[in-house]
């Protein structure tokens, strides 16, 4: 704990830090998840092909994937960017799978009344199918912010500045107190981002569980008495 | 006015849906597409709207070939009720009654103002405004459906099976409630059913359907007792037998009618 105390100015900043590397990770894993899903949905024939080349991505060794990039990418071994990159890498894996499921879970019949109201294609995407494909991408976002954060702390291995620079650190130094810290706040980071995503998305899609958030009027006992689920 | 020229469709798996359909459907009146399923019913209440679109033939409301119509455009013009009511889970009931008339750019506190009219029109309390659809029992889902597929106004209302999935008591009621809401607005209703009792409820005009898309008999529910076209319809409708073989007994001095199980159903007026 004395360690903790008189070092609390670097554990914070390597919190700062680590954030900046696993957010944008999280949300470019994201972002080009969800077209890459979308597609193996709406192309039977793609999706064998783009699932399982995006799985493979997980199966290349973490180290020699932050080393194999820089030269890819021209940017230092140490640039965060590199980084960022392969962990965007590892994310795609871990979510377009669910991003494909989440698409699948839109009922049909829903999709058909959104077109015979007279939606666009575009304007079904946006207005219909990717809000209610959401609360499975969520779950499948929960997964990689989880394994981002934690995979991040990798990067200390090469040098590059996180929360896993703790462990690499205390290790060398023998010094315990630092490297259960480093754990402690990778895994306490990972919960604090997995919380804000299940508040996010009960904000974005209070849909998904409205009954709880309500008492049932007076007219609704009738038909709640004879219901009986 | 809508008219079927010629019309087929079949499908990429080789399926002929419908099959060379010629059928008027005339305005301010309901028509009833009625067969069992396979028999193409709904492959042609979609081509109206341009959800199908026919392999040969023409579609024409008012006389104009639906083909060069815009399909988006299209759609937002014509009334749409769906079996399981096909509402949108993540918007309000409100939401869902003014979909179409946000999609066509109108201004959300109006579009708001009207469906709240459209849920009073369908008999519908408006403190669920502001539920989502799983909060309501299937019976005030469809009223919803129903709303949401006339809140534009619009000529032409298809209606796919939209009573289809709520038990019989909701059913019967949500038909009376049609028939009601058709005298008051007199739209171009095109209704489709496997349930030859509802469309003679409903139906002015009825149309039998048989398998392989083709039409077996378009005439009012009266004419089609009356004088089916061929044993398929006699079979379909039930004439020659069960509940619509009706017989007149003289019991006392009054004539008293029986149905095809034996039971008193009524007495003839005279």
């Amino acid at each position: 704990m004395t360690w903790l105390w008189s070092n609390l100015d670097l554990v914070g900043e390597l919190i700062l830090v680590h954030l900046a590397l696993s957010v944008p990770a999280i949300i470019l894993s994201l972002v080009i998840s969800v077209p890459i899903g979308w597609l193996a949905h709406r192309y039977r024939w793609s999706r064998g092909v783009l699932l399982s080349l995006c799985a493979l991505l997980y199966a290349i060794p973490s180290l020699a994937l932050f080393v194999a990039l820089p030269p890819i990418t021209g940017l230092g071994l140490r640039s965060p960017v590199n980084l960022v990159i392969a962990l965007t890498l590892y994310g795609i894996a871990v979510i377009v799978r669910t991003a494909a499921d989440a698409f699948d879970s839109v009922q049909p019949e829903v999709r058909q009344s959104a077109t015979a109201m007279g939606y666009s294609a575009a304007g079904r995407f946006w207005g219909v199918e990717l809000p209610l494909a959401g609360p499975v991408l969520l779950s499948g976002l929960r997964v990689v912010v989880v394994s981002t954060v934690s995979l991040a702390t990798v990067g200390a291995v090469i040098g590059v500045q996180s929360l896993g620079s703790l462990f690499t650190d205390g290790f060398q130094r023998g010094i315990q107190a630092e490297i259960i810290t480093g754990i402690v706040a990778t895994i306490l980071l990972a919960l604090a981002l997995d919380w804000l995503c299940v508040l996010t998305g009960r904000m974005l899609m209070p849909w998904s569980s409205p009954r709880r958030s309500r008492r049932p009027a007076l007219s609704d006992v009738r038909s709640i008495e004879a219901d009986p689920a | 006015m809508i008219e079927f020229r010629g019309v087929s469709k079949r499908f990429p798996d080789g399926t002929l849906a419908v099959a060379d359909v010629d059928i008027v459907i005339p305005p301010r009146k309901t028509t009833v597409l009625v067969g069992s399923s396979g028999s193409g019913k709904t492959t042609l209440l979609r081509m109206i709207n341009r959800m199908v679109d026919p392999t040969s033939g023409h579609v024409l409301i008012d006389g104009t070939d639906v083909a060069t119509r815009e399909p988006v455009a299209l759609r937002r013009s014509i009334g749409y009720v769906m079996q399981n009511s096909g509402l949108l889970p993540h918007r309000t009931v409100i939401d869902n009654v003014a979909t179409v008339p946000l999609l066509r750019g109108e201004r959300r506190r109006d579009a708001h103002a009207r469906a709240l009219e459209l849920l009073d029109t369908v008999g519908l309390d408006r403190s669920l405004a502001d539920r989502y659809p799983s909060q309501l029992s299937g019976g005030q889902q469809q009223r919803v459906g129903v709303a949401r597929g006339l809140a534009v106004d619009p000529n032409i209302l298809l209606m796919d099976e939209p009573f289809g999935a709520v038990d019989p008591i909701v059913r019967a009621e949500l038909q009376q409630e049609l028939l009601r809401l058709q005298g008051e607005l007199g739209k171009t209703v095109v209704f489709v059913t496997h349930d030859i009792d509802e469309a003679f409820l409903l139906g002015d005009q009825v149309v039998i359907m048989r398998h392989g898309g083709k039409i077996s008999q378009a005439a009012s529910p009266t004419e089609i007792l009356a004088n089916p076209a061929d044993d398929f319809v006699a079979e379909f409708v039930g004439a020659d037998r069960g509940k619509r073989a009706l017989h007149v007994t003289e019991v006392g001095g009054r004539r008293v009618v029986f149905d095809g199980d034996g039971r008193a159903a009524g007495v003839l007026a005279s």
